[in-house]
């Protein structure tokens, strides 16, 4: 079935889902959005890993996906605890008002 | 025969006393002092009797200091005759101003370095004394500049006295850059620095280079031994108490320059000008110094004027080629000069300090003792008949009238002024009616017994100790026949500046203000110094200091180094201040640049073909 649509599609998309991910990073305030826009980019390079491993019959590129799986899941255990931290002491969780370390 | 015995005993003397004698009482203090310096005496004596009448150099080698290349330099200890006396004089003279000084000292802070320093000096002068080359010699030259500077330096709470031990020691520097050239010039000769070595090649030397060499050592001999130009270090030393003026810079150290010189007589009998320059030299100080003397109102001032002049009249008699005649003069100086400055301390001590000789007079009744001793002292240097200073006086006059009668009739009438600037203090002092505050007492014994020994000295002294008999194998033999008539006048200068003190400060006491009156302008100039400390001052200090403060300091050290430093640091900062604005602290901003560089990254791949 995947062999009637173009590679090209799927790299589109994976383009388009990794944009929206750093349009969605640089131009949102809230953390956790900021958080899922990094998920959104994780996935869209996962999409391009799988599209080529695909196209060139190699496992190394699902391998490299199940990676970054396993990374985005401790890093969003790991940040999902920092931005509940952050939350409690801050009781804010716009990112322009975290910049304690800029002074 | 252990010769190395004689400088160490000293040297232990000081290592004892400069580490412990914090925490010794006096008479711990004293005991290594006084006993290093007595057995070092007894060891000379001891050394000298088993020697025999040394009809030759007797050396000792211990081990070779230097090797390097073509130099090579021992450490080497040497006697002959000449050594003999200088190591006698500096002994016996030394251990008699050591027992001196518990008295003049007993009452004064810091006892125990004081006597720390004076061993260190017996040290350095007995290494000087029994050197068997140029370079050893420096050692103890140097060694006693450095006793110098830390004596006169003694009291250094008190500025004037910090800044005469600078001076000291700054002027010596100068005179021994001269001396460290002729010792250059010496080994490029000679490949040596050996006495002997140096010597028995010397009458083969080129006179030219012999008489560069001759004035170089003059040269150094003019700093240690205060003659013109650098004289005007040792009255300024007076700073310091007063054994050391006794010691240091009347009988011993100053004197190492004669020595030297004397040392060194085989270059100079071959380089005629630079003998000639020695004994100008030492005239042109004898006169210049003993002119000074007459108008100075300090007593200690007033004697160490009479040092730079006396000191003058060895250089005269070494110039004319009787170097025994100047070390004849140098030990029956020792005599007098310490006993006149050890006197002089114990006026000052009997009267709290007080130096001004305006405020003394009158103390023959309160200090009997130390006024016989005075006497003595006195009449030894003015020359009086048969007294020690006769002796040496006439042997150097009559040397010089047979090199040049000018000389002689130069030093006659320096003779007369010593005479009567001595007896001047010595009226002022004495005589008359008490001027003073202070209520005068005599001195202990443990002061006066030394100066009773050096009053006997001074007397018999000359005629007991024949020295240019007992030097005839050191030194050529000058014909100065025993002539009566310039013998005769030379005395008679002495006795004219006596009867002409005696005159105007004892049975006329007007008439030097009426003589001062009429003579304003040359007094001044006197009573000044001929202001060469200001000359000195204004053409030699003045512009190396600015010239330091100003070239040195303010355009290399704070223009051009710490230009340099605070421009590197500046650099840095302003680098770290262009690199501090990106790092905002703002995330977004962060992420922005992270997606320029991802896009910049891709660009470039795109442009440049990128990875395959």
């Amino acid at each position: 079935m995947m062999g009637h649509v173009p590679l090209s599609w799927f790299l589109m998309l994976s383009a388009v889902l990794f944009s929206l991910g750093v349009a969605g990073f640089i131009f949102r305030r809230n953390i956790i959005t900021m958080f899922m826009s990094i998920e959104l980019i994780l996935n869209a390079v996962n999409l391009t890993f799988i599209t080529f491993a695909y196209q060139r019959q190699q496992v190394a590129g699902h391998l490299f996906a199940f990676f970054v799986m396993v990374v985005a899941a401790a890093e969003a255990a790991v940040g999902l605890a920092i931005i509940l931290t952050v939350f409690k002491n801050r009781e804010t969780l716009n990112i322009d008002d975290l910049d304690s370390m800029k002074n | 025969m252990q010769l190395w015995l004689i400088p160490i005993l000293p040297l232990a003397g000081f290592l004892i006393n400069g580490l412990f004698g914090r925490r010794f009482s006096k008479g711990m203090v004293n005991t290594f002092a006084i006993g290093s310096v007595v057995l070092a005496f007894l060891w000379v004596l001891k050394t000298l009797f088993g020697l025999g009448g040394l009809p030759g150099t007797y050396t000792e080698h211990y081990f070779t200091w230097i090797q390097s290349g073509a130099l090579t330099v021992n450490c080497d200890f040497s006697v002959d005759r000449l050594t003999a006396v200088m190591l006698l004089v500096v002994t016996g003279i030394g251990s008699l101003i050591h027992i001196y000084a518990i008295g003049y000292m007993a009452h004064e802070g810091g006892y125990y370095r004081f006597f720390a320093y004076l061993n260190l000096f017996m040290f350095f002068m007995l290494t000087l004394v029994l050197a068997a080359n140029y370079l050893v010699l420096f050692v103890g030259w140097e060694g006693v500049g450095l006793c110098s500077y830390l004596l006169i330096g003694f009291y250094f709470d008190k500025k004037f006295a910090t800044d005469a031990g600078n001076k000291a020691f700054i002027v010596n520097r100068i005179g021994d850059f001269g001396f460290s050239l002729a010792m250059f010039l010496i080994f490029r000769q000679f490949g040596s620095l050996d006495f002997a070595h140096v010597f028995a090649q010397a009458p083969a030397a080129p006179v030219g280079l012999l008489t560069l060499i001759g004035i170089l050592l003059m040269f150094g001999a003019c700093g240690k031994s205060a003659q013109i130009p650098l004289y005007v270090w040792l009255p300024d030393a007076m700073a310091g108490p007063t054994p050391v003026s006794a010691l240091i810079h009347a009988a011993t150290m100053v004197t190492a320059g004669v020595y030297m010189t004397a040392r060194s007589w085989v270059i100079f009998t071959h380089a005629p000008i630079a003998m000639d320059v020695i004994a100008y030299i030492g005239i042109a100080t004898a006169f210049v110094a003993a002119t000074i003397g007459l108008a100075q109102n300090d007593i200690k001032k007033v004697f160490a004027y009479s040092t730079v002049s006396q000191l003058g009249y060895m250089f005269v008699g070494v110039g004319c080629g009787a170097f025994s005649a100047g070390i004849y003069h140098l030990m029956t100086h020792a005599f007098f000069k310490a006993l006149l400055f050890l006197g002089a301390g114990a006026v000052i001590h009997s009267l709290s300090g007080e130096q001004d000789m305006r405020q003394m007079g009158g103390l023959r009744t309160k200090i009997p003792w130390t006024f016989w001793v005075m006497l003595c002292a006195s009449l030894a240097i003015a020359g009086f008949p048969f007294t020690s200073g006769y002796f040496s006086k006439d042997a150097i006059l009559l040397a010089a009238n047979h090199r040049a009668p000018w000389l002689y009739w130069a030093g006659v009438f320096t003779a007369g002024m010593t005479a009567f600037y001595v007896f001047r203090a010595f009226f002022m002092t004495f005589t008359g009616k008490y001027r003073g505050k202070e209520h005068p007492h005599e001195s202990p014994p443990v002061m006066l017994i030394p100066l009773v020994i050096l009053a006997v000295l001074s007397i018999v002294g000359g005629a007991l100790f024949r020295i240019p008999d007992f030097l005839h194998t050191v030194f050529p033999a000058v014909e100065t026949p025993e002539e009566f008539g310039p013998m005769a006048i030379a005395s008679a200068a002495g006795l004219l500046g006596i009867a002409l003190a005696a005159l105007m400060y004892w049975y006329r006491p007007g008439i030097p203000d009426s003589i001062v009156n009429s003579a304003k302008g040359l007094y001044t100039l006197i009573y000044n110094k001929y202001f060469v400390d200001e000359v000195y001052d204004a053409v030699v200090v003045k512009p190396l200091v600015s010239g330091s403060r100003l070239v040195l300091w303010k355009g290399f050290d704070a223009g051009l180094i710490d230009g340099i430093v605070n421009g590197i640091g500046t650099r840095a900062k302003n680098i770290g201040d262009v690199l501090r604005l990106p790092q905002s602290g703002n995330t977004r901003s962060y992420a922005t640049w992270v997606a320029f560089g991802g896009v910049l990254v891709i660009f470039l791949m795109a442009v440049f073909g990128g990875l395959r």
